[in-house]
C-alpha cells in the first residue's frame, strides 16, 4: 500500500490510528493490570464475534446470500443448548427450590459439552433446511433472499420469545472448571472467557483455514467464490457444495450461540446484537473473506472493550458514547475502502 | 415489477377519489379508528414512501430510514418543552425545522458513505447505520431520558389531539399527499430520470458523464428528508419518543410495510401501511390461540408470516398482485387485435 498525499481520507485514517495507539500506550503505562484485563476482554469478545461472523461471511462469500437470520440462529443455538442442559443434565440432588436458580446446580463436563454438540449440529441442520426450503430456488436474487431471511428472523424472534420468555438466562459451565486463571503480573482473568472462548475461536479459525486451503471441499469453495458458474460447468455439484457451506455457516452461528450464552447471556435482543456485530465485522473486513472476518472481529472487539473503559477524560465520562466509536470505526474503514479491508468487487 | 423508466403520470382520478374519501372519513369513523388506523397509516406510509422512493427510482433498498426518522424525532423531542431529554423549550415550529435539517444532514452523511456501495452491500451498511442510531439513543440517556422523552409539546396547529384528533389527522393527510405528489413529480424531472438511469445502468451513466455517487447521495438526502418528516409526525402521533420505538423491529416493520404494499410503486407505501395498521389492531380479535405458537400475543409471528408469503409469492407486493389481476382481466378484450402485453418481469436490484 503506497501512501499518497492526494488521498486525504487515507492520510487522516492513518494519523487517527497512530493517535489512538499512542493514547493506548499512555493508558497502559498508567495502569498495566487494568490494560491487560481490558485487552483480554476485547480479545475474547473478538473471538466470539469471529466465530459468529465467520459463518456469516462463509455463506455470503460463496453464495452471495446475506443471511439476516444469522443472529436468530445464534440465539436459537444458545437456547437449544440451555434446554438440553436443564432438561437432561440437571442434577436431582438439590431441592430445586433455590431462588438463585441454576447457580446451585452442579454440572459435569458432559453437562456442557453434550448440549454444545447437540445445539451446534441441530442449528447446522436447521440452516440446511432453511436453505433448501426458502433459498435454493431463488439463488441469485440476493435482495429477495435477504428479505426472506428477514421475515424468518422476525418469526423466529417472536417464537423464541414465546418459548423461552423475556428473562435473561445463561448456560452453566461445568463445576470442575475454575472460575478464573492467574496470569503473570498478578492478572486474574475468567477461565471460560480466556481459555475456552479464545481457544475455540483459534481452533475454529485454524480449522476453517485448513478446510478452505487444504481440502477438496475448500478448493471448490474457493473456486466458487470466484466464479460459481464456471465451477458448475466443470461438472461439480454446486448445490451439494452450497448445502455444505450453509451447514457449516449455520453451525458456526449455533456454536457461537452456546459460547455467547455461557459467556454473556441469552435474552431477546441478542439476535439483533449479534446480527449487527456480524454485519460490522464483515463490512469492515470485507464480505466473503475469512481473514477479513478475523481482522474485523479483532477491530470491533478491541474497540468495544477500550471504548467502554477509556472514554473518561478528566471529569467527563463519555463511556455512554462508546457506540459512536464503533460507528466511527465502520465509517472510517468504509471511507477509505468502500468494500472493506479485504473486500473484492463481486 | 420494476418499471424500466417511470414517466408515468399520476392517476389523478384515483388520487382525487382516495383523498376525498380520506377527507370525509372523520365524519363516519370513530376517533379511535381515525387515530389508530388512519393517522398511523398515513405517517407510517410516509416513512415507507421514503424507502420505496429510493428502491423504485434509485435501486437502493435502504434500511436506514428508521434510523433517520429516529434522529428527526429525537431532535424535535429534545428541542421543545418535554418531560425527559434536553427539554430545550424552543418554539415548536423552529424545533420542527431544526429537526428536519439535522436529520437531513445526518442522512446526507449516511448517504455519502453508503452510496459508494451497491445492492446487498448497501442494504447491510444502511441496516448497520439504523441499528447504531438505536444503540446510540439507548445508551445516551441524556438525550433519550430513562423512559423515553414524554409529554412532548406539539405545534399549536394540531390543537390538543387527546380531545380532538381531527386537526392532527388533516395535517398528517396533507403532508402525506404533498410527499406523494412531490416524490412523483421529482421522478419525472431530469434528476429523477438520471437517477433511474443510475439504477439500471450505473456504468453507462458514469461513461455518459453523470456523477453517479452524487446522484445517489442526493437521492438519499431527499429520502432522508421524507423520513425525517415521518419521524416528526410519529412524535406528533405518539406525543413521545423512546429508543424502543426506533429499534430493529421498527426498521423491519417499515421494510415490511414497503414490501407488502409494493416496493416499486409509491402508492404501495400507504396501501402497505393501512394493511399493517389494520392487521396490527384487529388480528388480536380473530387470530386463534394455538398453544404458545400463535395467538393474540404473537402479532410479530403473524406479520412475519404475511411478509414471508408476500416475498415468496409476489415481489411487487399488494400493488403488484393488483396489477397482475388487472392484466389478466384485460387480456381477453385485447384478443385478436394484438398479442398480450408482455408480462412485467420480476427482477431484483443488483
Amino acid at each position: 500500500m503506497t501512501l499518497r498525499a492526494d488521498n486525504p481520507a487515507k492520510v487522516a485514517g492513518i494519523a487517527l490510528a497512530i493517535a489512538v495507539a499512542a493514547f493506548l500506550v499512555v493508558k497502559a503505562g498508567q495502569d498495566g493490570r487494568q490494560f491487560a484485563v481490558v485487552t483480554l476482554n476485547g480479545l475474547t469478545l473478538a473471538a466470539l464475534y469471529f466465530v459468529v461472523a465467520s459463518g456469516f461471511t462463509l455463506i455470503f462469500g460463496l453464495m452471495r446470500v446475506v443471511n439476516m437470520a444469522h443472529g436468530s440462529l445464534y440465539l436459537l443455538g444458545g437456547y437449544i443448548a440451555l434446554e438440553v442442559q436443564t432438561r437432561f443434565f440437571e442434577d436431582d440432588s438439590g431441592l430445586g427450590l433455590s431462588l438463585s436458580g441454576a447457580s446451585d446446580t452442579e454440572y459435569g463436563l458432559l453437562g456442557w459439552v453434550v448440549p454444545l454438540l447437540v445445539a451446534t449440529l441441530l442449528i447446522g441442520v436447521i440452516g440446511v433446511v432453511l436453505q433448501q426450503v426458502f433459498l435454493r430456488w431463488n439463488q441469485g436474487q440476493d435482495l429477495r433472499q435477504a428479505l426472506i431471511t428477514i421475515a424468518l428472523s422476525v418469526i423466529l424472534a417472536d417464537q423464541m420469545l414465546a418459548a423461552f420468555g423475556g428473562i435473561s438466562k445463561d448456560i452453566a459451565t461445568p463445576s470442575a472448571w475454575p472460575t478464573s486463571v492467574s496470569l503473570p503480573g498478578e492478572v486474574r482473568f475468567g477461565f471460560f472467557r480466556g481459555v475456552i472462548v479464545l481457544g475455540s475461536a483459534l481452533a475454529i479459525g485454524l480449522g476453517l483455514w485448513l478446510i478452505i486451503k487444504r481440502t477438496r471441499f475448500g478448493k471448490i469453495v474457493r473456486a466458487g467464490v470466484d466464479d460459481r458458474d464456471m465451477v458448475a460447468a466443470l461438472g461439480i455439484n454446486v448445490n451439494l457444495i452450497f448445502v455444505g457451506a450453509f451447514f457449516l455457516g449455520a453451525l458456526l452461528a449455533g456454536f457461537g450461540g452456546v459460547l455467547g450464552g455461557t459467556m454473556i447471556s441469552l435474552a431477546p435482543g441478542q439476535d439483533t446484537a449479534f446480527l449487527l456485530n456480524s454485519l460490522i465485522v464483515v463490512i469492515i473486513g470485507g464480505m466473503g473473506s475469512l481473514g477479513g472476518a478475523a481482522i474485523g472481529a479483532l477491530a470491533l472487539g478491541l474497540v468495544d472493550a477500550y471504548a467502554d473503559v477509556y472514554l473518561v477524560f478528566g471529569g467527563a465520562d463519555l463511556t455512554n458514547y462508546s457506540i459512536i466509536v464503533t460507528f466511527a470505526l465502520l465509517v472510517g474503514v468504509l471511507a477509505v475502502r468502500p468494500l472493506g479491508l479485504f473486500g473484492r468487487p463481486a | 415489477m420494476n418499471p424500466t423508466v417511470s414517466t408515468r403520470r399520476i392517476a389523478w382520478p384515483a388520487l382525487a377519489a382516495a383523498v376525498a374519501l380520506a377527507a370525509i372519513a372523520p365524519l363516519f369513523v370513530s376517533d379511535f379508528f381515525l387515530n389508530v388506523i388512519l393517522t398511523k397509516a398515513l405517517w407510517l406510509g410516509i416513512a415507507a414512501a421514503s424507502l420505496i422512493f429510493l428502491a423504485a427510482y434509485g435501486g437502493m433498498v435502504s434500511l436506514a430510514q428508521v434510523g433517520i426518522y429516529g434522529v428527526a424525532g429525537m431532535a424535535y423531542a429534545n428541542l421543545v418543552l418535554a418531560d425527559g431529554g434536553a427539554a430545550a423549550a424552543w418554539n415548536p415550529y423552529v424545533a420542527l425545522v431544526a429537526a428536519l435539517v439535522i436529520a437531513t444532514v445526518a442522512g446526507l452523511g449516511f448517504g455519502w458513505i453508503a452510496s459508494r456501495s451497491e445492492g446487498i452491500y448497501f442494504l447491510m451498511i444502511t441496516l448497520a447505520f439504523s441499528v447504531l442510531v438505536f444503540y446510540f439513543f439507548s445508551q445516551v440517556t441524556g438525550l433519550s431520558g430513562f423512559g423515553g422523552v414524554n409529554s412532548v409539546e406539539l405545534p399549536g396547529l394540531l390543537g390538543s389531539p387527546e380531545q380532538d384528533p381531527v386537526p392532527r389527522y388533516f395535517v398528517t393527510l396533507a403532508v402525506a399527499v404533498l410527499v406523494f405528489l412531490g416524490l412523483g413529480a421529482l421522478s419525472r424531472t431530469a434528476f429523477g430520470l438520471g437517477l433511474q438511469g443510475v439504477r439500471d445502468e450505473p456504468a453507462r451513466m458514469r461513461a455518459l458523464g453523470f456523477n453517479v455517487t452524487l446522484l445517489r447521495t442526493l437521492a438519499f438526502g431527499i429520502a432522508a428528508f421524507v423520513a425525517a418528516v415521518a419521524g416528526v409526525l410519529s412524535v406528533f402521533y405518539n406525543g413521545r419518543i423512546t429508543p424502543g420505538s426506533i429499534n430493529l423491529a421498527q426498521t423491519i416493520d417499515v421494510l415490511i410495510i414497503a414490501v407488502v404494499g409494493g416496493l416499486y410503486r409509491l402508492e404501495g407505501a400507504w396501501i402497505g401501511a393501512l394493511t399493517y395498521a389494520l392487521i396490527d389492531n384487529y388480528s388480536r380479535k380473530w387470530v386463534p390461540e394455538v398453544g404458545n405458537v400463535l395467538g393474540p400475543a404473537r402479532f410479530n409471528t403473524l406479520i412475519g408470516v404475511l411478509f414471508l408469503v408476500i416475498v415468496l409469492a409476489s415481489p411487487g407486493g399488494i400493488v403488484g398482485i393488483a396489477e397482475q389481476l388487472r392484466a389478466k382481466l384485460r387480456r381477453p378484450r385485447r384478443h385478436g387485435k394484438a398479442g398480450p402485453a408482455p408480462a412485467p418481469v420480476a427482477r431484483t436490484i443488483d
